[in-house]
């Protein structure tokens, strides 16, 4: 019903498969917001740009934790590229320097509880 | 073969300051007899662990970059197993990547060199502009 109000955006008929797991991941799914206050402005998502692209950052390297920290979830899991909008090429840098950092003790391999 | 490798550790929190100079100048010792040479030694601190090695909670990093043969660094990584106050250890291939983000940064200077020119841009296109109008009065002539 959400889709119909916005049926000319281009981003929301490209995006359908980000936003069906992206619900359940603690991020408010596009279509509730747009659904009751559909009549006057349309709602666009925004487009998810990679950070390494856009901010130009070459090397992801297993020593910055902070930036790291940012792609990994509260249990220690990688977060996957359909939430994060990381482009493919960084992602694969992503995961490999997050696994070199789990491995000298800089992430943890599961966040205890 | 000469490659660029990082080597991290981690020595144990208990250790004495002048037992870690002492562990660091015996590696240091080993890399420069063994062929390879110390681009960068340096001491991260005391960093809280992000999870528990050997019942430690934290631990001394250390961080270390090197040219020297694979041969060597095996040797290095042997070392570091055997020796007791190191309690986690990893070394990385650096060439590879550095090369790569070399790449990168020349093709973006000369990116940058192109957008460096916006004035000649402008004069540019007016003359393509100009060009087919002409030949458009031409052909209705």
């Amino acid at each position: 019903m959400a889709d119909e109000t916005s049926t000319p955006s281009a981003p929301s008929t490209s995006r359908p498969e980000g936003s069906g797991p992206g619900g359940p991941g603690g991020r408010p799914p596009g279509a509730r917001p747009s659904g009751p206050g559909g009549g006057g402005r349309k709602f666009f998502r925004r487009k998810k740009v990679c950070k390494f692209c856009v901010e130009k950052i070459d090397s992801i390297h297993y020593r910055d934790v902070r930036l790291l920290q940012q792609f990994v979830a509260e249990r220690g899991k990688i977060v996957p590229r359909r939430l994060t909008g990381v482009c493919t090429t960084h992602q694969r840098g992503l995961a490999r320097a997050i696994k070199q950092a789990r491995n000298i003790a800089l992430l943890p391999f599961a966040a205890r509880f | 073969m000469q490659r660029t490798y990082e080597i991290m550790f981690i020595v144990r929190p208990d250790i004495l300051d002048e037992d870690l100079d002492k562990l660091i100048a015996g590696l240091e010792a080993n890399i420069t007899q063994g062929g390879g040479s110390i681009k960068s030694l340096e001491k991260l601190g005391r960093r809280k662990l992000a999870y528990t090695v050997k019942k430690f909670n934290d631990g001394n990093y250390v961080l270390l970059t090197i040219n020297a043969d694979g041969s060597l660094v095996g040797e290095i990584e042997r070392r570091l197993r055997v020796s007791e106050p190191v309690i986690k250890f990893i070394s990385v291939r650096m060439d590879e990547e550095e090369k790569r983000v070399a790449k990168i940064k020349a093709i973006r200077a000369t990116r940058k060199k192109l957008s460096a020119q916006p004035a000649a841009i402008p004069s540019a296109p007016v003359e393509p502009a100009a060009a087919p109008a002409p030949a458009i009065e031409a052909a209705s002539a």
